[in-house]
C-alpha cells in the first residue's frame, strides 16, 4: 500500500505548472473568448488580454513536452505512461483554465486511437498538435473548442448500457476541416469556444464494451482532475483576496464567517481529491471497481468545485462579480465542466448502480 | 502509487475477521446475548468482558509494542484491524479515552518508568481513564479552565480543586487525565500542568448524569481539595512538565480529532449497513430522493478511506498533516451524522423506536461539538491551513 505518487510524476506534474503559470496566465484564458457581443447584446468580457497566438502557443508547447502523448504507447509515437501519470496533469490544466480540449484530446482521443489502432490515421498528426481532437459524452451536442475541432468522436450509450465510439462526421455548423469558419454558439464561459453539433450519420462505431467504457472513464476522470484543479485556484484567489481587503478596519479573513465558507470549499477539495488520484490508479490497473470509482470521483469533485465556486464568489462580494477580475473565467469553467462528463446526480446513479441498489 | 494490500496484511485481516466472528460470539453468548449500552452500569461490565478477551488476544491496542500490551503492527494493520472491528459489529470500546486519547501522549512526553506502567494496564483495562478538560465555563475556550493544582511541597503532592464536567465515561473510569492550573498568577495557555490523577483520591467527588442519548455517559467530577501524592502512579503524575500542559495537551487534541479516535472502518462499516437497509426497504413505496442520499453518503464514507491512506503513506513518508487533522474531524462527524439521519428518513415512522440506528443517530449529533466544536475546527483550518489572517 502507498497512496502517493512517484517523484517522476511529481516533477511531470510541477514542469506542466510552470510551464502554464507562464503561457497560460489569465490574459491568454480571456484571449480566448470571442470578441463582440453574446445573443442578447451583452459584452463577453473585459479585462487585458494577450495577443490569440499565445492561445496557440500553449498548446504547441504542450505537444513538444510531450504531454498530448502521455497516455499514448511509444510504439505509437506517445510516452507510454498511463492515468496515474496524467491525472496531475489534467488537474494543473484545470488550474490554469487550460483554452483547449486537453481532456478531449489527450485524456480520450489520444489513449483511445493508441488502443483501437489508429483507425482513421490521425494520431500523429493530434501528438503533433497540427489536429485538435474532441470527443462528445452522453448525447450531449456541445463540442468545446469546436471551432479547432478537426477529429471528433461519440462516446455514448445508445441502447442504454453498452458503450460505443463513433466517429462524427458532418455536423459540425460549418464543415469538418478548421479553416471552415463555425459558429459559436452563446455560452456562459464563452472561453470555451463551444460549437453546436447538427445532425449526423451514425455508424456502428470504431470501439466498443471495456474500450469504449474505458475512453468515457477517462473523460470522466480528467474532467474530474481539473474540476479539483479549478476549485484550487478559485480557493487560492479567495485565500489571496481575502487576506488583503479590508473592511471594519480589519482584513475580511479574520472574520469567522468567511473562514468557515473555505474552510468548508477547502474540506470538499481535499477529499475529492484522493478519490481522483485513486480512480486514476484503478484505471489504470484495471480494477473492477474502477467505473464506479471514477464516478464516485467525478460526483464529489463536481460538488466540491460548484461549491468553491459559490463560496470563492461570496467572499469576494462585488468585485468577485464583475468580468475584469478573473474569478468569473473560473467560476464558469467548473460550472460548465461540472455538468459535462456526467453531472454529479448522474454519475450518483452510476455509483448506485455497482452498489446494487 | 499502490492501493493494494500486500499477501501478509491480507493474512492479518483474516486472521481478524475469523477471530472476530467466533469471540464476538461467544462474548455475546457470555451474556445471555443481551448487551447494554457502555454507557449502563451493567453494560460497562460486559463491555470490560470483551476488553479483556481483545488484550488477552492481544488486540486491544495491535498497533503498540509488545512489551505495552500490543502487537506491534503497522499503521496499515491497525486500519484492517479497525475495518473488521465495524464490519464485524464490534462494540464500542469503553477503553477507548485511554487507548485512544492519553496513550499518544504516553507514548510521546511519558517516562519509560510511566509508559512501563499506564500502558499495559490500559491496554489491559485494569485502569480506565476518562478525559478531564472541559469545565462549566471552559468549553471551546478550553484556556479559560480555573481547576488548579496547587503545590504542597511538604507533604509532595498536589492539591486539587475545581470541577471538570460532560467527561465522558467518567463515572465508570477509575482515573483522570487532565489539565490542571499550577501556577496560580498564570492567564490562558500558560501555567497549565497534564496530570494524571486516580479517582479514587479522597475529596474527589464524581457524580453521573444522563447524556442526550439516555445512558449516564457524562460525568462531572469535583475536586474538593483533594491531594494527588507524586507517587500516586509509578514514574509520577506529571505528564511532560509542570507548566507544560498546553503544548501537551495539544499533542492529544491532534490525536482526537484525527485518525486515530474516528478510523475510516467506522463509517465505511455504517455505509455499507445503509446501502443495505436500501436495499431491505425498497421493496415499499420509498422516495426515490433516498437513493441519492444513500450513495452520497457512502461516497463520502469512501473518499474519508481514501484521504485516511493518502495520510497515512505521507505520515510514513514523514510529511506530516499537522492542522489538516481538523478537515478530517468536521469530515467524519458532520458523514456520521448525514449517514444516520439518511438511515433514519429509510426507516420512516418505524424509526422511532429504539434501535441501532436511532441510537446511532442520537450518537452521532455529539461529534460535531466533541473533540473541538466543528466551528473551532473551521477557524483552526482556516487559520493554520488556508493561512488566513486571525482575529
Amino acid at each position: 500500500m502507498r497512496f502517493a505518487f512517484t517523484d517522476d510524476q511529481l516533477a511531470f506534474r510541477d514542469a506542466v505548472r510552470d510551464l502554464l503559470a507562464k503561457e497560460c496566465p489569465p490574459e491568454v484564458v480571456r484571449a480566448a473568448w470571442p470578441d463582440g457581443t453574446d445573443a442578447h447584446g451583452a459584452r463577453k468580457g473585459e479585462g487585458a488580454r494577450a495577443d490569440a497566438d499565445r492561445v496557440a502557443k500553449v498548446w504547441t508547447d504542450l505537444a513538444e513536452m510531450g504531454v498530448l502523448g502521455i497516455g499514448v504507447s511509444e510504439a505509437n509515437g506517445g510516452l507510454g505512461m498511463a492515468e496515474v501519470d496524467w491525472v496531475l496533469l489534467a488537474e494543473e490544466s484545470g488550474y490554469a483554465a487550460l483554452p483547449h480540449p486537453f481532456v478531449e484530446t489527450t485524456c480520450v482521443v489520444a489513449p483511445l486511437l493508441d488502443d483501437t489502432d489508429d483507425p482513421h490515421d490521425v494520431l500523429a498528426e493530434v501528438l503533433a498538435g497540427e489536429r485538435q481532437a474532441g470527443a462528445v459524452s452522453l448525447t450531449s451536442a456541445l463540442v468545446p473548442w469546436g471551432d479547432a475541432i478537426t477529429y471528433l468522436v461519440s462516446i455514448d450509450r445508445p441502447q442504454g448500457d453498452g458503450w460505443v465510439v463513433r466517429r462524427v462526421q458532418g455536423g459540425l455548423a460549418v464543415g469538418d476541416t478548421a479553416d471552415q469558419k463555425r459558429t459559436l454558439a452563446d455560452t456562459v464561459d464563452a472561453g470555451r469556444r463551444v460549437v453546436r453539433l447538427g445532425a449526423w450519420q451514425a455508424d456502428a462505431g470504431f470501439a466498443t464494451g471495456a474500450t469504449a467504457e474505458r475512453a468515457f472513464d477517462r473523460g470522466a476522470l480528467g474532467t474530474a482532475a481539473q474540476l479539483v484543479g479549478l476549485g484550487r485556484r478559485m480557493l487560492d484567489l479567495s485565500v489571496g483576496y481575502v487576506a488583503e481587503r479590508q473592511q471594519f478596519g480589519v482584513p475580511i479573513g479574520s472574520q469567522q464567517a468567511v473562514k468557515h465558507h473555505l474552510a468548508d470549499a477547502a474540506m470538499a477539495l481535499r477529499f475529492a481529491a484522493p478519490v481522483v488520484y485513486a480512480a486514476a490508479w484503478e484505471l489504470a490497473t484495471g480494477a473492477p471497481t474502477a467505473s464506479r470509482t471514477v464516478s464516485t470521483a467525478k460526483a464529489l469533485a463536481s460538488d466540491a468545485a460548484r461549491l468553491t465556486a459559490r463560496q470563492a464568489l461570496q467572499v469576494h462580494g462585488a468585485i468577485g462579480y464583475t468580468t475584469e477580475y478573473d474569478l468569473h473565467l473560473y467560476l464558469k469553467r467548473a460550472e460548465a465542466l461540472s455538468r459535462t462528463w456526467g453531472d454529479a446526480a448522474w454519475h450518483r446513479r452510476r455509483v448506485a448502480t455497482a452498489l446494487g441498489i | 502509487m499502490d492501493l493494494t494490500w500486500s499477501a501478509d496484511e491480507e493474512a492479518f485481516r483474516a486472521e481478524v475477521r475469523t477471530w472476530l466472528e467466533t469471540e464476538l460470539a461467544a462474548w455475546r453468548e457470555r451474556h445471555g446475548n443481551r448487551i447494554l449500552s457502555g454507557d449502563t452500569t451493567e453494560g460497562f461490565a460486559q463491555h470490560l468482558d470483551w476488553e479483556r478477551t481483545l488484550f488477552a488476544a492481544g488486540y486491544a491496542a495491535v498497533s503498540w509494542p509488545q512489551e505495552v500490551g500490543g502487537r506491534g503492527a503497522s499503521r496499515w494493520e491497525w486500519l484492517i484491524f479497525e475495518e473488521e472491528y465495524y464490519r464485524a459489529g464490534g462494540p464500542q470500546r469503553v477503553t477507548q479515552n485511554g487507548i485512544f486519547l492519553l496513550a499518544p501522549t504516553v507514548f510521546e512526553f511519558g517516562t519509560p518508568e510511566q509508559q512501563a506502567h499506564i500502558l499495559p494496564r490500559m491496554a489491559g483495562a485494569e485502569d480506565l481513564w476518562c478525559q478531564g478538560w472541559s469545565e462549566p465555563n471552559a468549553g471551546s475556550d478550553l484556556a479559560s479552565l480555573t481547576c488548579k493544582a496547587t503545590r504542597d511541597d511538604e507533604r509532595g503532592g498536589w492539591v486539587l480543586d475545581g470541577q471538570k464536567t460532560w467527561t465522558t465515561r467518567g463515572a465508570f473510569c477509575s482515573h483522570l487525565f487532565g489539565l490542571f492550573r499550577t501556577d496560580p498568577e498564570s492567564q490562558r495557555h500558560r501555567g497549565l500542568t497534564y496530570l494524571l490523577v486516580p479517582l479514587e483520591l479522597e475529596g474527589i467527588t464524581v457524580r453521573g448524569f444522563g447524556r442526550l442519548d439516555g445512558d449516564e455517559g457524562f460525568a462531572e467530577v469535583f475536586f474538593d481539595g483533594a491531594f494527588l501524592p507524586d507517587d500516586a502512579l509509578p514514574g509520577g503524575v506529571v505528564l511532560g512538565g509542570v507548566g507544560e500542559g498546553w503544548s501537551v495537551a495539544m499533542a492529544t487534541t491532534s490525536s482526537e480529532r484525527g485518525l486515530t479516535l474516528r478510523s475510516p472502518g467506522r463509517f465505511t462499516a455504517t455505509a455499507d449497513r445503509l446501502v443495505e437497509l436500501h436495499r431491505q426497504r425498497a421493496k415499499g413505496d420509498l422516495d426515490p430522493g433516498l437513493r441519492d442520499r444513500v450513495v452520497q453518503g457512502w461516497m463520502k464514507a469512501e473518499a474519508y478511506r481514501l484521504q485516511t491512506l493518502q495520510t497515512v503513506t505521507d505520515d510514513a513518508e514523514g510529511r506530516s498533516a499537522g492542522a489538516a487533522s481538523s478537515f478530517v474531524k468536521l469530515w467524519w462527524s458532520e458523514l456520521d451524522v448525514e449517514l444516520h439521519e439518511t438511515a433514519l428518513d429509510l426507516l420512516g415512522a418505524e424509526a422511532e423506536l429504539d434501535d441501532a440506528w436511532s441510537k446511532g443517530w442520537q450518537f452521532s449529533l455529539s461529534g460535531p461539538i466533541y473533540a473541538g466544536t466543528n466551528e473551532i475546527q473551521r477557524n483552526i483550518a482556516a487559520e493554520r491551513v488556508l493561512g488566513l489572517p486571525r482575529k
